[in-house]
């Protein structure tokens, strides 16, 4: 107690219980702020501020699990993934929507994670690369047909290629190597390995067709 | 110009869920305000510091923007709706396939994904000069570093330049002139609609923005007549690269036939000015004849009247007169 004797909030004669009694209301309080403010379901923050004010404190779906985070207002979602959720699977190439590496799942659709806002996606589902395997570590059709084919060089540009490619797939599970390559044209990849990337891919598609 | 890869400066958001709690948050922060609809404009501008801004109001919460109805035979499209949205609907797929396939040929799938109809309209010109921070006209200054003896101007205008000499970039905005399209902006004052060709503005009016829509204002959605449903339609985009580019000339025309006879036409061509040109001149030599080579011909070297190449972009006027040749005569390709 002679601690608290020492900052110029505490009471001049803080009593064992009074100070106790304050801990318990503190702690309700941060607890029921959390639930209170927590996001509703259309993604808005009910606090006493201007309506459609944003709280930092956000929950994430991400590969079927929800995570708290911290995000600031003008975070991407590939800065959140690497940075605070320790994804470092998507990757950032150019971080202007140019490159493709980034390439993440919201909802079943392929976005450029380097230019998403975070909290625009509070209320959807985000699927990583890391997301893509079975809890016991057996690899999606798509890996699967990467790892066969031996789709690419320096793999830089894998993970959002493959990503690209399971978002397309959902949308069309039986693709010409043309539809395909339609599919995955919002990807570069520097090795310039083109066709035995789509070649992969192709092998992923059919692996996935016969899963 | 080196790129930044790090956090964009910060900026408060704010996420309305209604457009009214949109229009309220832009009436409190009267221009100092942006609005943010896909991103795929704005993100650049922020993370390269060329625009700085306080206060952001993101749109994509707002659920009465987004999505597309059926009305009196035409369509209603919300400001919000994506491009791949647009792309698959089966009415515009039915009766404006036009604004799809121009919509499909913007950028990549994933930008597709996010971009929104109303930014693919609404967007800044992507001239580099401007986009790097240089102070130009546009900008606010009073040069234009485009237009100098040894600028790199193979992407610029070729028509209606006026100290500024960037172009429209947008791919969906020849369709929609094209398609006689209404643009809905409402604002607290109220609403009022504007025909697609009048929502675009060149430097001879004002230099500093591509459209009429003015702080405080909001493009909520983009109404399409039955005018022109199911007419004969020519779309066509040329560009370096299949993917990502913007148009170095785009051209859209929708047609009425009788016969053989051009009854109605209206045609519009892109990224030769710093809007996207209606060809009204074009229209009225073709309407009333037939639709023959003659005519094209015709109509092609009518377009590039008056049109003023810049040090490397001499090529844009044939480009332009082969394109308009091909959407008046049209070609096996051509959608009906």
């Amino acid at each position: 107690m002679d601690d608290m004797n020492k900052t110029e909030e505490t009471p001049n004669n803080p009593s064992r219980r009074n100070f106790i009694k304050g801990v318990i209301a503190a702690g309700a309080t941060v607890s029921s702020a959390s639930y209170l403010f927590r996001t509703n379901a259309a993604g808005q923050t009910q606090t006493a501020s201007a309506p459609g004010s944003v709280e930092r404190l956000i929950s994430l779906s991400v590969n079927g699990q929800e995570r708290r985070v911290d995000v600031m207002k003008q975070e991407t979602l590939a800065q959140t993934l690497r940075y605070k959720l320790g994804l470092t699977g998507t990757k950032l190439g150019c971080d202007r929507a140019e490159c493709g590496a980034c390439t993440v799942l919201i909802d079943d659709v392929p976005h450029y994670a380097c230019s998403v806002l975070t909290h625009t996606v509070r209320t959807k589902k985000i699927v990583t690369i890391e997301g893509l395997a079975s809890p016991e570590g057996t690899l999606h059709p798509v890996q699967q047909g990467v790892v066969d084919e031996q789709g690419f060089q320096c793999a830089f540009c894998m993970p959002g290629f493959v990503m690209s490619a399971v978002g397309y797939l959902k949308t069309n599970p039986n693709p010409t190597r043309e539809q395909l390559a339609h599919g995955v044209s919002g990807n570069l990849c520097r090795c310039q390995d083109y066709d035995k990337i789509l070649t992969a891919l192709m092998k992923g598609a059919e692996n996935l067709r016969s899963a | 110009m080196a790129v930044i890869r790090d956090m964009m400066p910060v900026f408060e958001l704010f996420q309305p869920a209604s457009i009214d709690e949109a229009l309220n948050l832009l009436d409190a922060h009267q221009g100092d305000v942006w609005v943010l609809g896909g991103g795929m404009d704005s993100f650049d501008w922020l993370k390269d510091r060329t625009k700085r801004v306080s206060t952001v109001v993101d749109l994509s919460q707002v659920g009465e923007l987004r999505g597309i109805k059926e009305a009196n035979g035409g369509l209603e499209i919300g400001a919000m709706t994506t491009l791949t949205e647009v792309v698959h609907h089966p009415a515009v797929q039915a009766k404006f396939r036009i604004l799809a396939e121009a919509a499909e040929v913007v950028a990549s799938p994933q930008i597709r994904n996010q971009a929104t109809l109303g930014g693919n309209v609404s967007q800044d010109t992507r001239c580099w000069y401007y986009r790097s921070g240089w102070s130009c006209y546009r900008a606010g200054g009073n040069i234009c570093y485009a237009d100098t003896p040894t600028a790199i101007n193979r992407e610029h205008a070729i028509l209606q330049q006026d100290r500024c000499v960037a172009v429209s970039p947008s791919d969906t905005a020849p369709a929609l002139v094209a398609l006689d399209a209404e643009f809905v902006i409402r604002s607290k004052g109220g609403e009022r609609v504007v025909k697609a060709e009048d929502y675009f503005l060149g430097p001879q009016i004002d230099i500093t923005h591509m459209t009429v829509l003015r702080p405080g204002e909001l493009l909520t959605a983009i109404r399409i007549p039955a005018t022109w449903a199911n007419a004969q339609f020519y779309w066509e985009k040329v560009r370096d690269r299949n993917v990502w580019d913007f148009p170095l000339v785009n051209v859209a025309s929708a047609m009425k036939l009788s016969g053989t006879t051009i009854s109605d036409v209206r045609i519009a061509v892109g990224a030769v000015a710093a809007r996207p040109l209606r060809l009204t001149a074009v229209e009225a030599a073709t309407k009333g004849k037939p639709r023959t080579e003659e005519t094209a011909s015709a109509a092609g070297e009518l377009a590039i009247q008056g049109a003023t190449p810049l040090r490397y972009n001499a090529y844009k006027i044939p480009l332009m007169r082969n394109l308009v040749k091909r959407a008046i005569r049209g070609n096996a390709q051509a959608t009906t």
